[in-house]
């Protein structure tokens, strides 16, 4: 029990960062690399606040914010500097990996003796349920993983909420429109350039988050904690557009969170089945390059068997 | 309305591959008018339309539009002035995005765009009218993907995107060329529809010789960058298809020459 709430708030923290990756990959056909950088900042930032004793909220937030600067920096390197899309993300990548080194100071900074967004929410639990654990069908759960299950949950379902209200005004209709035809929105008055800063900024803002509130759930900030997320976010994002088959903006949205916690539970049970943690990345980069490459490996295959 | 002065423009400047595109080309167009271009491949004409609309920026010159100088505007500030249509109908919409949607983006055009909705009640009813008035059957599929409809839906589409909001001048680049026949006579009828409704500046590039002779007030034809035939009014009006297959046949002629006389010279003196 406890395995399947800890695994299910961890899908619906990196809920965060599949759909940040979602709005840079899917909506701007950007692939940004800032997001390993960004993730950490975001926990760096967090992390080295709440040891200053600030309030966890505005910590996150603060995390949160560094990531939105991170966005636009690599947006402004793209669209002002004409730097090759992969290559700015790149960029702030690298510089990433020193700056989070320099704001926490070393490579880790524990939290479990601070208090952060899952200490509070243990207090407001207990204050709740009178007790530190209660049964949950009979299984006993510690009522700090509910409450902060119950915290996550709320901010994804904000977070989903807004973009998918977002990208139906004025500004979000045409930053999806900046993605999909350059051409054509320019033609219609809008300037493309500043529409992928912005959404870049948007994205990296919801990895930041992310990665704050992933270091204070597991307790700490670790400065290799952001390496390989992007490629984890985009798992999270094939695997929702599978399960959701259709581009409409609302279902994608379900789609992310649903493949994001999805991706995060198959991968609880594979390492509790004995896999060893160490193959994570390559199992993660090589089910990201199967769905990219089978589709079209299929079309081919059943393209020849009917023609022969 | 339309005011264009020693334009030049040369791509790979300062190289051995050096072309001149356009090479000091003056024009003037009246409120009002349309003007049919018309020019072998190669002659400048789409980059003649793709420098007023601020695709490339002009290496010496000036463009006016609407009185105002907007030769160091980028495109989409140019876009408040000026609705394009582009050659390749999938060019003019987002296929992912409904035909409302699409609407949507272009009735702001201009126009400031905030957190409000793209969709609001009233400009979906404005779209139901505005959309049946093209006769298509569209207004039915406003919550359509845009990239489920055909070639000259689309294209018959964008021109109610290019002049939804009314533009001080409107764009044509060979919008009708990658149609099929009967779907480009049907985009060109709502062409000359909504021109002369709305009495809209226009500037139209066609590889079409009938369309050129039976549309607008005015034609010029281009030649290297140039504008070597320019024809207005009742001298438009004269103008037939065989008219002007004999301006391209001199053209071709001229060209000929000077290409064999280049190699007699070479010959006698080298």
């Amino acid at each position: 029990m406890t395995l399947l709430l800890g695994s299910l708030t961890i899908g619906l923290i990196l809920t965060l960062l599949a759909l940040g990756v979602y709005i840079s990959f899917r909506i701007f056909d950007f692939p940004d690399l800032t997001a390993d950088g960004s993730l950490a900042l975001g926990a760096a930032v967090s992390a080295v606040l709440l040891v200053q004793g600030l309030h966890p909220v505005w910590a996150t937030l603060a995390g949160a914010a560094a990531g939105v600067l991170a966005g636009a920096v690599t947006g402004l390197l793209h669209t002002r500097f004409r730097i090759n899309n992969l290559l700015s993300g790149i960029l702030v990548m690298t510089a990433l990996y020193s700056t989070n080194l320099y704001v926490m100071g070393r490579s880790n900074v524990p939290l479990l003796s601070v208090r952060s967004l899952n200490s509070l929410a243990e207090a407001a639990g207990v204050d709740f349920f009178g007790r530190a654990d209660i049964s949950l069908f009979g299984w006993p759960v510690m009522v700090r993983d509910l409450t902060m299950l119950g915290c996550i949950a709320a901010v994804v379902l904000a977070a989903c909420g807004s973009l998918y209200l977002f990208f139906r005004t004025q500004v979000g209709t045409a930053m999806r429109a900046t993605g999909e035809n350059p051409l054509m929105i320019r033609a219609l008055g809008v300037p493309t350039g500043w529409m992928i800063v912005v959404g870049l900024m948007l994205s990296n803002g919801l990895i930041a988050l992310s990665g704050s509130l992933l270091a204070q759930y597991q307790g700490f900030a670790d400065v290799q904690m952001g390496i390989g997320m992007m490629v984890w976010g985009l798992a999270s994002v094939i695997i929702g557009e599978a399960l959701v088959q259709s581009r409409k903006l609302g279902l994608t949205i379900v789609g992310c969170v649903m493949g994001s916690v999805l991706f995060r539970l198959l991968i609880a049970i594979a390492l509790r089945w004995g896999l060893n943690p160490n193959s994570l990345k390559l199992i993660t980069a090589v089910f990201v390059l199967a769905a990219l490459v089978l589709p079209s490996l299929i079309g081919q295959w059943t393209r020849r068997k009917g023609r022969a | 309305m339309l005011r264009i002065e020693d334009l030049s423009i040369r791509f790979k400047a300062g190289t051995p591959d050096e072309v001149c595109v356009l090479d000091g080309i003056q024009l003037q167009v009246k409120e009002g008018s349309f003007v049919v271009v018309i020019g072998t491949n190669g002659s400048g004409k789409s980059t003649l339309l793709n420098a007023v609309a601020g695709v490339f920026p002009p290496e010496r010159g000036r463009i006016e539009v609407a009185g105002q100088d907007v030769t160091r505007w980028p495109e989409h500030r140019r876009a408040r002035l000026i609705g394009r249509v582009f050659q390749n109908p999938f060019s003019g919409t987002a296929p992912h995005m409904t035909v409302a949607e699409n609407l949507a983006l272009a009735a702001r055009r201009g126009l400031a765009r905030g957190l409000r909705w793209a969709l609001l009640p009233g400009l979906m009813r404005q779209m139901k009218d505005r959309v049946g008035e093209l006769n298509m059957g569209l207004e039915d599929r406003l919550e359509s993907e845009m990239g489920s409809l055909s070639g000259g839906q689309r294209q018959a589409l964008t021109l109610l995107m290019a002049s939804w909001v009314r533009p001080q001048l409107l764009l044509l680049d060979e919008h009708t060329a990658a149609l099929d026949p009967k779907a480009a006579d049907q985009v060109i009828r709502l062409t000359h529809q909504i021109v002369t409704r709305d009495r809209l500046t226009t500037l139209m590039v066609t590889h079409s010789m009938a369309q050129a002779v039976h549309l607008g007030d005015r034609l010029i034809m281009m030649n290297k960058g140039q504008i070597i035939f320019d024809a207005e009014g009742m001298a438009k009006k004269s103008l037939r298809v065989e008219d002007l297959m004999a301006r391209f046949e001199e053209v071709r002629r001229d060209e000929q020459l000077d290409v064999s006389a280049a190699k007699m010279l070479k010959a006698l003196y080298i």
